[in-house]
């Protein structure tokens, strides 16, 4: 039941649409307050508006996103467990023309497919991966992946990630940053409007490098898991805020593509 | 005329056939068949395949990615098949390993793609026949004998994985790889594949029938597949089909008292001892599986139908002499006469690939009490 | 509470709703709170007060794709 509260609509104009219009329904299975739906509906308004949706291609890993392979209306590849950077490449390679993005989750790209990630960027690969991090194995029940962190209570850390026993977490978006193959780097949030409006500005910026062949792209997208969390869906938000972009800071870590080098790195004379 | 690119611009065109190594063959062949796509990493004996691809895929279109791992390669190598090119990838066998999880992910999502083992030995028979992944699928595997049959079986397998949508598998190995030949390559036709509007290419997206390339083939909201059960069952059902379609053999004196089986390189020994000891009198013959999967059961079956003896050649431990008492009744017949064997470096066959090492094992076997 | 002018509405798809009440927390003017009743699959869903000022935030922070927003030109003083 829809309901209208408040005046009629008549001469009202529309300022937000529910549902995206790559999205071919609005029902999924995520918990309530799961942050990962927030971002790919900002990932669907990005390529509608920057009218690519009969170019692009998706990449996708597993993890509880991988419920959207059947509702996004693009060309989908779903691949196995962190391999998605290594599909993403040949997709892109046979298919230049083509706008590829990956979509994977924290479990995905820094545990299974960190060396995946880390040689697509190194490559220059001109394709965009998407990061969505939850710092948990969401799909499995919440268990302990290379970013969690410290502090954070999953199935496998109920006491908390504590370094002397699990180590320390891994940020990837900074490895990626450090590699020259990388055109640009963002760390954004869904965790309140501000960040959601950031969020979607960033991946508008990735996007638009490679439109531009600049490289490699990257944008990683801190999503709320109240489920793994242990907190309630209304204050995953907060968690998010304080926990996980204390550990991971947000912005823009690389900015303007690196000028293009010929040559050797051997030292000249 | 052997098909020249880029890559020998400039020199003077070939008036005969060329002398190239079973590496250059097959790279060649390859993309004689449209092989736009390659991805390998290095590893003895394959790595001079991945030398004669990075060498000669040349020009648009046409890529050799120096993956990083086999696990990339291989995985870059479904990305490549998924948008339709003709895409492969090859190793050795503990590469080749590495690359179980991707062969079966390609057999059920249905992305055709080319594996080349440049096997160090003959041990890698069960990793291509049985498979190593997840799931109920196959891997048709091409074992060529020589050089020339692996730049044929090469431009077959892009065929065959493209009308199956299948991985493939060419079983070479390291006397493939490094021996030249003299040879004139010439591109073979194989009749007409259904168009890949599987492929994946953007187009349809935003219309509703957007496409997905999935092992569990769920589809989309507004455009259902059928889903992982009716799925799987397929793909089951096509691996028998195509075992029913495509098995490959070869055999000589069939009939004979003593019928030797053998695989791959091995199969020129044998062929060769047969020779001699049919000039010397004995009723020999030989029979030699091509496909390896599917396994030409009944083929051989009927070879051996009148030999009191079937002796398996292999180099190995023993793994298609398993492929044999599946085929065969009477298994009684049966007997290994090959063996592990290597070199010092443990990369290449040692002392038991020779025709008087065969022989002599052949020779004993006859001499044997008849177990019947 | 006095009515005052609109400056924006939201139509609320509260079956789509799972009452995370993400939207409980993001609207500014706090227009925003849940029912008592629930929808059909069993949560409480929000309800519109007056008051909103079509910021579309709450559109932002929906993850069940529950909000159309809208915009009314405000009246000349």
């Amino acid at each position: 039941m829809t309901t209208t509260q408040g005046p009629g609509l008549s001469g009202a104009r529309q300022v937000a649409q529910a549902r995206p219009n790559l999205l071919q329904t609005t029902e999924h299975h995520f918990c309530a307050g799961c942050g990962e739906p927030i971002a790919m509906r900002l990932i669907l308004e990005v390529i509608d508006e920057l009218d690519l949706a009969q170019r692009t291609i998706a990449v996708v890993g597993h993890g509880c996103y991988g419920g959207f392979v059947r509702q996004i209306d693009v060309d989908v590849l779903q691949c196995l467990h962190g391999r998605a950077p290594s599909c993403a490449t040949g997709i892109k390679r046979m298919r230049p023309d083509s706008v590829v993005f990956t979509l994977q989750g924290d479990g995905d790209m820094v545990n299974e497919g960190l060396q995946e990630v880390l040689h697509t960027a190194a490559r220059g690969e001109r394709v965009t991966c998407v990061l969505l991090n939850n710092g948990v194995f969401g799909d499995t029940g919440g268990h302990l992946t290379a970013a969690t962190v410290l502090g954070q209570r999953t199935k496998t850390s109920l006491a908390g990630r504590e370094a002397a026993e699990h180590g320390y977490p891994i940020p990837v978006a900074d490895l990626v940053a450090s590699l020259r193959g990388t055109a640009y780097v963002a760390r954004a949030a869904v965790h309140n409007g501000p960040a959601i409006v950031t969020a979607k500005r960033v991946l508008r910026r990735a996007f638009e490098h490679q439109l531009n062949g600049d490289g490699f792209t990257l944008v990683e997208i801190l999503t709320m898991c109240p489920t793994g969390w242990f907190v309630s869906p209304s204050s995953g938000g907060t968690y998010s805020e304080t926990t996980l972009a204390g550990a991971y800071p947000l912005g823009e870590l690389t900015t303007a593509p690196k000028p293009a080098e010929g040559g050797t790195d051997a030292a000249a004379g | 005329m052997i098909t020249t690119d880029g890559s020998r611009a400039g020199q003077r065109e070939p008036a005969g056939p060329e002398l190239y190594s079973g590496s250059e063959v097959i790279a060649r062949s390859a993309i004689m068949a449209g092989c736009r796509f390659f991805a390998g990493y290095p590893m003895s004996p394959f790595t001079e395949l991945l030398e004669s691809f990075s060498k000669l895929m040349t020009g648009p279109g046409r890529v050799c990615v120096d993956a990083e791992s086999e696990i990339e390669g291989a995985n870059m190598v479904i990305g490549a098949a998924a948008t339709g090119a003709r895409a492969a990838t090859g190793s050795c066998g503990q590469g080749i390993a590495l690359m179980q999880e991707a062969i079966a992910e390609s057999a059920l999502n249905q992305t055709p793609i080319v594996v080349f083992n440049m096997a160090r030995g003959q041990q890698d028979y069960f990793q291509a026949t049985r498979g190593g992944g997840w799931g109920d699928y196959r891997t048709i595997t091409l074992a060529p004998k020589d050089v020339f049959e692996a730049g044929e079986h090469t431009q077959l397998l892009f065929h065959l994985a493209d009308k199956y949508r299948a991985p493939v598998l060419l079983y070479g190995d390291h006397f493939i790889a490094h021996t030249e030949v003299s040879i004139r390559l010439e591109a073979r036709e194989f009749g007409p594949l259904h168009p890949k509007d599987w492929a994946l290419d953007g187009a349809l997206g935003g219309t509703g029938r957007s496409r997905q390339i999935w092992t569990w083939n769920s589809g989309k909201v507004l455009s259902p597949g059928p889903g992982p059960d009716e799925h799987w069952r397929r793909i089951g059902a096509k691996f028998e089909a195509i075992a029913a379609a495509e098995q490959r053999w070869e055999s000589a004196h069939e009939g004979a008292d003593t019928m030797i089986v053998s695989f791959g390189t091995a199969a020129v020994f044998v062929e060769r001892v047969v020779a001699e000891l049919r000039a010397e009198g004995h009723s020999v013959g030989w029979f030699r599986p091509i496909t390896l999967w599917p396994f030409p059961a009944a083929a051989l079956e009927r070879a051996a139908a009148g030999a009191s003896r079937v002796l398996v050649f292999e180099v190995n431990a023993g793994q298609m002499v398993e492929d044999v008492r599946l085929a065969l009744p009477d298994r009684s017949r049966i007997a290994s006469i090959g063996g592990v064997s290597f070199d010092d470096s443990g990369l290449r066959y040692g002392t038991l690939m020779d025709v008087p090492e065969i022989r002599a094992r052949v020779v004993g076997a006859l001499s044997r009490e008849r177990i019947r | 509470m006095t009515a005052e002018p609109y400056r924006g509405t939201v139509t609320i798809a509260s079956e789509r709703c799972k009452g995370c009440e993400l939207c409980v927390v993001a609207c500014p003017p706090r227009v925003l709170s849940m029912s008592d009743d629930v929808n059909e699959a069993g949560y409480r869903y929000p309800l519109l007060a007056p008051g909103c000022i079509g910021c579309s935030l709450c559109h932002a922070v929906c993850p069940d794709f529950v909000f159309d927003v809208y915009r009314f030109p405000l009246p000349a003083e």
